[in-house]
């Protein structure tokens, strides 16, 4: 499943905030980091120790201050506010450690929201795409319900499915599991791993949680902007 | 595009208490934006009815004899400057009724000049009307009834009798019938103040809607009041109704260029009445800049607020793809919606204002003070004004919106 080529390559990445500022605050030192298609990996870390920015700069909602970045072998580092969505939306799916749906709309609204964003309409075979994804994540029954009426796992599933949506290659997590209980956390993080298996998306996940960390393919430790451990503790299936 | 109208309708469903206040904001001020145009336009256009109805508009007389200043203004200084002039005392002459040369050729000429529909020469002067004990001055109006009712439409103003004038008989105002005590069919008694007088019968009664006139119009046979006045087939006027009468001036200034006669449009001789309906559209259109300032303000300040609630939302659909421009559009379409929606409930709360004051606010003769009409087109034009109102007013909040940075919107 796992390709040769790197849907993640960053060279030299660094993040400086209010650069010129007597109060000049280098968040990440000269990131060296390649993901490859179809991987599972953690990037974990304490609190404070760049996991975010990173994510934000991979994910091009945020643009490192120094280094290299190629997204799927292009630089994205140069490019106009405008390509740099236009790639977002074609390569990337998040989900947010608060699920982060829009309220005003149905799950299966939310679902399709990436391909009506992208293409302005949302064709019926894409809608029963998004059915499909919906059922696959076990909630057939709540299509068209909004997220104020689904409970906390289930909005955050909805949002798996709403990343999965648009067929990105990859998909960024922040704390996916952050603040769902255990059970709830496990059913998530299945569904992650399913999806890297059934559809070779690579997924990165931040995660506080050692337990969810050690069952992920690849293992980035993070500490003060640095990367100071980068392990394959298994071999994907 | 599909994508914009969909969140913005979303949006604004969502926060429906504040779409439903703010579009309730603008329905009202455009409801006063309609109201008052509609309401003056309404108004200006029944007076200046009113004022034609009763004018020609246009009125050729003969030049008054001149000198006709008592003494040179002293601010004039070329008379100072000649102390041959200042010294000499000009009288005015008295002025009396003089006949337009040669009106029965001219009138075949001004009926061939272009924009002019009707053409009625008219011999009028001062009178008294006497019947018994009872005496009035008034103002005798000698007429060719056909071409003077195409000039003010009598006909449509008679109340009683008819308008048809045989020799020796008169139609006079509703009100001088109280003051002289007469009815149709009664004999009167009409002098000039060159001491002819003749007996008339009432022919008819007419309302010109105008109180004074009522009280001191007496119509009567040309030859009649040319025999009154001691004019000897002369006429002192020669009255004109054009097809537009906002070309009265125009009009006029060609007549005088082309008779050497003095020809007055009726915007000249109400030039008060026209200066007054100027300042009242002016004040009015005032009034509906500043409603149109407010409505623009208060949408714009309820999208500031919506754009900071949404932040977290404009951050997730900025990370889903959405581009800076389509989420500008988002808030523009909302800004277009609520002023589109304003202006529906405003034209119906327009409508129901302009009827509660036609209803409600009669004249002292029971019938409504004027007609209205909401004109389609004046609809539109609010309706086009308030949804660019509602854009302009958008354009902040827009900008802020696709300006947001979507990382720390999320705080992903």
């Amino acid at each position: 499943m796992i390709g040769a080529a790197p849907i993640i390559e960053l060279k030299g990445v660094g993040k400086v905030y209010g650069t010129g500022t007597p109060v000049a605050n280098t968040v990440l030192h000269g990131i060296d980091l390649r993901v490859r298609h179809g991987e599972f990996a953690a990037l974990i870390g304490p609190s404070g120790s760049g996991k975010s920015t990173l994510l934000n700069i991979i994910g091009l909602l945020e643009r490192a201050s120094s280094g290299e970045y190629l997204l799927d072998g292009r630089p994205v580092s140069a490019l106009e506010d405008a390509q740099l969505t236009r790639h977002r939306s074609r390569s990337i799916g998040f989900v947010f450690q608060f699920h982060h749906l829009l309220p005003a709309f149905t799950a299966l609204e939310n679902v399709t929201l990436p391909i009506l964003i992208r293409d302005g309409v949302v064709s019926a075979q894409e809608r029963a795409r998004a059915r499909a994804l919906l059922a696959q994540v076990g909630l057939s029954d709540a299509i068209d319900r909004r997220p104020g009426q689904l409970s906390g796992g289930m909005q955050q599933r909805v949002a798996i499915a709403r990343a999965l949506a648009a067929n990105a290659p990859l998909v960024l997590a922040d704390e996916p599991t952050g603040n769902l209980d255990t059970r709830s956390s496990d059913d998530v993080f299945a569904l992650l791993r399913r999806f890297n298996h059934e559809r070779g998306t690579a997924f990165l996940v931040v995660t506080h949680d050692s337990r969810l960390a050690a069952r992920c393919d690849r293992v980035i430790e993070l500490t003060d902007g640095r990367v100071i451990r980068d392990q394959q503790i298994r071999v994907p299936a | 595009m599909r994508f914009e109208i969909v969140v913005a309708l979303r949006f604004l469903r969502e926060g429906r208490f504040q779409t439903g206040l703010i579009v309730f904001g603008v329905a009202a001020g455009f409801a006063v934006v309609a109201y008052i145009t509609a309401l003056v336009g309404g108004l200006q256009a029944n007076t200046i009815a009113r004022t034609l109805g009763t004018q020609p508009h246009v009125s050729i007389r003969p030049l008054q004899d001149a000198p006709r200043r008592a003494a040179p203004p002293l601010a004039d200084p070329s008379a100072r400057s000649d102390p041959a002039i200042q010294d000499v005392q000009v009288q005015p002459r008295a002025q009396r009724l003089r006949s337009v040369d040669n009106w029965g050729a001219l009138v075949p000429l001004l009926e061939r000049t272009p924009d002019v529909v009707a053409v009625s020469p008219s011999a009028t002067g001062a009178g008294l009307a006497r019947r018994g004990e009872a005496a009035r001055a008034v103002a005798l109006v000698g007429v060719l009834p056909d071409r003077y009712d195409r000039i003010v439409g009598l006909s449509s103003r008679i109340v009683a009798g008819s308008m048809r004038l045989g020799p020796g008989e008169a139609l006079i105002g509703s009100e001088l019938a109280d003051d002289l005590g007469v009815g149709l069919g009664d004999p009167f008694t009409l002098a000039s103040g060159l001491g002819t007088s003749d007996t008339f019968r009432v022919a008819g009664l007419f309302d010109l809607g105008v109180r004074d006139l009522n009280r001191r119009q007496v119509v009567l046979p040309l030859r009649a009041s040319q025999s009154l006045l001691g004019l000897a087939g002369g006429v002192t006027s020669i009255d004109l109704a054009l097809t537009d009468a906002f070309a009265a001036d125009a009009v006029a200034a060609r007549l005088r260029a082309l008779t050497g006669l003095d020809a007055e449009s009726w915007m000249q001789a109400n030039a008060q009445l026209l200066s007054a309906l100027d300042a009242q559209s002016v004040s009015t259109g005032l009034i509906r800049v500043v409603v149109l300032v407010v409505v623009v303000l208060g949408v714009s300040s309820v999208l500031v607020v919506a754009v900071t609630q949404k932040r977290r939302e404009i951050g997730i659909l900025r990370a889903m793809g959405a581009t800076r421009g389509q989420l500008t559009r988002v808030f523009l379409l909302q800004g277009a919606i609520i002023g589109a929606a304003g202006s529906a409930v405003g034209a119906a709360l327009a409508w129901a204002m302009l009827w509660a004051f036609v209803t409600f606010v009669k004249g002292a003769d029971g019938q409504p003070l004027f007609s209205f009409t909401l004109a389609p087109s004046l609809l539109g034009g609010v309706a086009a004004v308030a949804m660019l109102c509602g854009v302009l007013a958008a354009s902040l909040p827009a900008r802020s919106a696709a300006r947001l940075d979507p990382a720390q919107a999320i705080r992903l």
